[in-house]
């Protein structure tokens, strides 16, 4: 870049001492300049600049195979904290190999988001394998709910209404045990609520994907391009689910 | 590499026979089953008839995946639980370099890394030394340069009681490292030690750690580490999808406003000669991120020099109203997109990235190409046939040049312009002379008015920002950088007060190393927003009880120097050039010189601000 080298003498540049002096670069200002007429929404993507675009966040499950060592679970919670992901839910199991771990995560975020999220894991070293789930995938959560058993006849109807199992009992309280979908599962505390409801535990979601499929295999790289979000089949669709 | 700044004197190397003798000793009493990797490391490792002695212990056994890996320089400082390191150093050919602060161990691990493509290797003990480390990690974390960091651990007994020195160092570590390990096993320790190095540099970039607990690296073992190589869970794409180079080949072919956004990438990826014959070949204007300073000779007619919040007017105006974007190595930071609505909003990007996860994550790319950027690039231009047709667009960013021209006044009565001194100490050294640079008002400056026509002279601190940064990275630079290269540090007077003890270190080692500090007694870049979006309320900002550097210096050791004239600035530059150790010149600045132009925070790249007035 060309400044000049030599020091002038102040009287030269008009009135560089004068107070007011602007201090800064010669050139059009801003509103002299032309401006360009398109416009990107906050993902990045241009859009057309009349329209406002947003991106609604929908529901998913990411299944993603680990190495089973010491920290990985910590590695994979801390990755969604500090990037701000969102995540509904997080179980982690052995697999039918010891030396690896599946952990199952339900996230709510746009589509870029979800995209960016299965990316980011990808590069987890301790990660095998990422992958997001299609919406028939097999999808299971567990929950125990302690119930006020002073009608223990119905809350044992409601309970059968949902497959649910007595799994303790005691004159004052009937623990309740109910697998199934996070839908069947939410629908059940809200009928047991009548009885009144002390406690509950629930698991996150575990799934598997359905028929032949494997869950997550070593993932090739053309998958994590930027188009693999917005596969329609990854769509969530809740009426598949259970 | 320049010769070695030998800290052990060779009389003081171990004694080959009697160590030979102990460790036939040892191997002999494990009957052991680990003779046969053992010889063939060895074998691979060195090449020459003097096999290493067999390793006895976790630490050698550190020390000897340092070696096999071909670590020539280690920078760090002692402490009780890295003892065990230390000692197996001793008798090792490594250069350690021992530093002030373990700060300042890490920024010149990372110095060395982006001047010398190899992973810097940094060490420091358990508890407050690796903390200390943590600032350089982060910093080479964000730039994604190749480092490779050694903290001691208290022994495995004391882990989670609280012990002594007693941090958790990979769990603080975990958010800004590439991967970090906690060796446990003694016959492992070495093998960890050779994986992080190798992951630091593969792929993209980064840097790892491997925490060495102190009952590890004392324990016996006789295993030897396994060459370098990466886990096998870790894949990189080296070659992009043809389908997309095809289609991106099409779309540059087809523009009428091309330009190339060389990142930080560009130039870890060894991809600077392949980018200019592109750009040349095919007549498109170049800009830069800052880490992609150095990528395409700023000296060139294509060259728009450095985009972003203070990149040049026309290099802003060019990413701005471009039609077609080849982004190379870059993750679109912030301080070079601005507001993403108005980044380059009619431009369709084509990135290239080795990380998948940079593509789409702040700018959408219309064509995702995740490879090697070298291989990519070579891809493209193999698949692009005829040049865009950009006659009038080449026209234009010419004449953006000529309308924002970085021209600036250099009044005789007023105090020194910095812009002046850059440009004096950019004439007064060689092309291939290195800068490091503190952060803050003089590091745009110096992005501004060097003339960088080289990759790998520019080392600075990008993403994380870290004041104090430039000296102690000027040290580990001059030990990567070959001997007739100049290292000069251009620092600010609020960023060389943070790690000015490296001077003991630079003046110990003799490193002929000459550190400008522009001196306006001001957190200048703070100032310069106070007086923008702050009423001119100087909160905290104003240093004007800085020491005098150039006496400090003296006092180190160094040679001082100090300017107040436009006069003395040419010849004090060439007195401090000229001599063989480390200087420190004084240069006192306008302190109310700013930096233009500038994108306010978020705001519209081509609406830059060229004076106060206009933000």
């Amino acid at each position: 870049m060309s400044g000049e080298n030599e020091p002038t003498e102040p009287n030269e540049q008009n009135g560089q001492n004068e107070p007011g002096y602007r201090r800064g670069l010669d050139g059009p200002a801003p509103e002299e300049r032309p401006t360009p007429a398109g416009r990107r929404n906050e993902q990045g993507i241009r859009i057309d600049p009349e329209v406002e675009a947003k991106q609604e966040p929908r529901r998913t499950v990411i299944s993603t195979l680990v190495e089973h060592e010491p920290g990985v679970l910590s590695d994979v919670s801390g990755l969604f904290s500090r990037r701000q992901f969102n995540i509904e839910s997080l179980t982690v199991g052995p697999t039918t190999d010891d030396d690896r771990a599946r952990i199952t995560l339900v996230v709510e975020e746009p589509d870029p988001g979800i995209d960016q999220i299965k990316k980011q894991l990808r590069k987890l070293v301790p990660v095998i394998s990422v992958r997001e789930l299609e919406s028939d995938a097999m999808r299971r959560e567990l929950a125990l709910v302690k119930i006020d058993a002073d009608q223990p006849s119905e809350v044992a109807a409601v309970a059968d209404m949902y497959d649910g199992k007595t799994v303790d009992s005691c004159p004052e309280t009937a623990t309740i045990q109910i697998t199934g979908s996070r839908q069947k599962i939410d629908a059940a505390i809200e009928t047991f609520e009548q009885f009144g409801i002390r406690e509950i535990d629930r698991t996150g979601t575990t799934a598997l994907a359905r028929g032949t499929q494997s869950t997550a295999a070593p993932a090739s790289t053309t998958e994590s391009t930027a188009e693999a979000a917005s596969h329609p089949q990854n769509q969530y669709a809740p009426a598949d689910d259970d | 590499m320049s010769e070695r700044a030998t800290s052990i004197p060779p009389e003081e190397q171990h004694d080959d026979q009697d160590q030979d003798q102990n460790a036939d000793a040892t191997a002999n009493a494990d009957g052991n089953d680990t003779t046969a990797g053992a010889t063939s490391t060895d074998t691979a490792a060195t090449g020459d008839d003097a096999q290493p002695d067999p390793v006895t212990t976790g630490a050698e056994s550190v020390v000897r995946a340092l070696e096999n890996a071909g670590v020539e320089y280690a920078f760090g400082v002692q402490g009780g639980a890295i003892m065990p390191v230390y000692d197996a150093l001793y008798d090792s050919d490594i250069t350690h370099v021992t530093m002030a602060h373990e700060q300042g161990a890490s920024h010149a691990a990372d110095a060395y890394g982006i001047v010398s493509g190899e992973p810097g290797v940094c060490l420091a003990t358990s508890g407050p030394g690796a903390t200390n480390l943590v600032t350089g990690i982060a910093d080479a974390d964000m730039d994604s340069d190749p480092m490779l960091a050694l903290t001691g651990q208290v022994p495995t007994d004391f882990v989670g009681n609280d012990a002594f020195q007693e941090t958790d160092t990979t769990g603080v570590t975990t958010p800004v490292t590439k991967d970090n390990t906690f060796a446990a096993d003694p016959d492992r320790v070495g093998t960890d030690v050779s994986e992080a190095f190798a992951l630091a540099r593969e792929g993209r970039p980064g840097p790892t750690l491997v925490d060495l607990p102190k009952d590890v690296t004392n324990a016996e073992t006789n295993r030897e580490p396994d060459e370098p190589t990466t886990p096998d869970t870790y894949e990189v794409t080296e070659e992009a999808d043809p389908t997309i180079v095809a289609s991106a080949a099409e779309r540059i072919e087809n523009a009428t406003r091309p330009i190339m956004l060389l990142g930080g990438g560009v130039i870890k990826g060894e991809a600077s000669e392949a980018c200019q014959e592109f750009a040349i070949e095919h007549e498109i204007p170049v800009v830069t991120t800052m880490p992609g300073i150095g990528a395409f000779p700023e000296d060139h007619e294509l060259s728009m020099e450095m985009a972003g919040m203070h990149g040049t007017g026309y290099a802003n105006m060019a990413i701005t109203h471009c039609d077609t974007m080849i982004a190379v190595g870059t993750r679109f930071d912030d301080r070079l997109t601005g507001g993403i609505e108005t980044f380059a909003p009619d431009a369709e990007i084509i990135h290239v990235d080795i990380d998948p996860a940079e593509i789409s994550k702040n700018i959408h790319a219309d064509y995702p190409l995740v490879g090697d950027a070298d291989t990519v690039v070579s891809q493209l231009a193999r698949a692009v046939e005829t040049s865009p047709k950009a006659t009038k667009w080449r026209a234009q960013c010419q004449q953006w040049k000529s309308d924002y021209s970085m021209a600036y006044d250099v009044p005789a009565d007023e105090p020194i312009q910095p812009e002046f001194v850059v440009e004096a100490l950019d004439e007064a050294t060689s092309d291939r002379a290195i800068v490091t640079t503190g952060v803050g008002q003089h590091q745009m400056w110096a992005c501004q008015y060097w003339t960088f026509t080289e990759p790998r002279t520019w080392v600075s601190s990008h993403g994380l920002g870290t004041m104090g940064y430039g000296l102690p990275a000027a040290i580990g630079a001059r030990l990567a950088a070959d001997d007739d290269q100049e290292v000069v540090c251009i620092d600010g007077d609020g960023s060389f007060l943070m790690t000015l003890q490296g001077l003991s270190v630079a003046v110990r080692e003799n490193l002929d190393i000459t550190v400008a500090v522009l001196n306006n007694e001001y957190i200048g870049m703070v100032r310069q927003w106070q007086d923008a979006f702050f009423e001119g309320r100087h909160s905290a900002s104003d240093y004007g009880w800085m020491p005098e550097f150039d006496k400090l210096a003296e006092a180190f050791g160094a040679n001082g120097f100090r300017i107040d004239e436009y006069d003395d600035v040419a010849d004090t530059i060439e007195a401090a050039l000229a001599e063989d150790g480390p200087s420190v010149i004084d240069v006192h600045i306008d302190p109310q010189a700013n930096v233009y132009p500038m994108v306010p925070s978020g705001g519209d790249n081509g609406q830059f601000a060229l004076a106060e007035d206009q933000l």
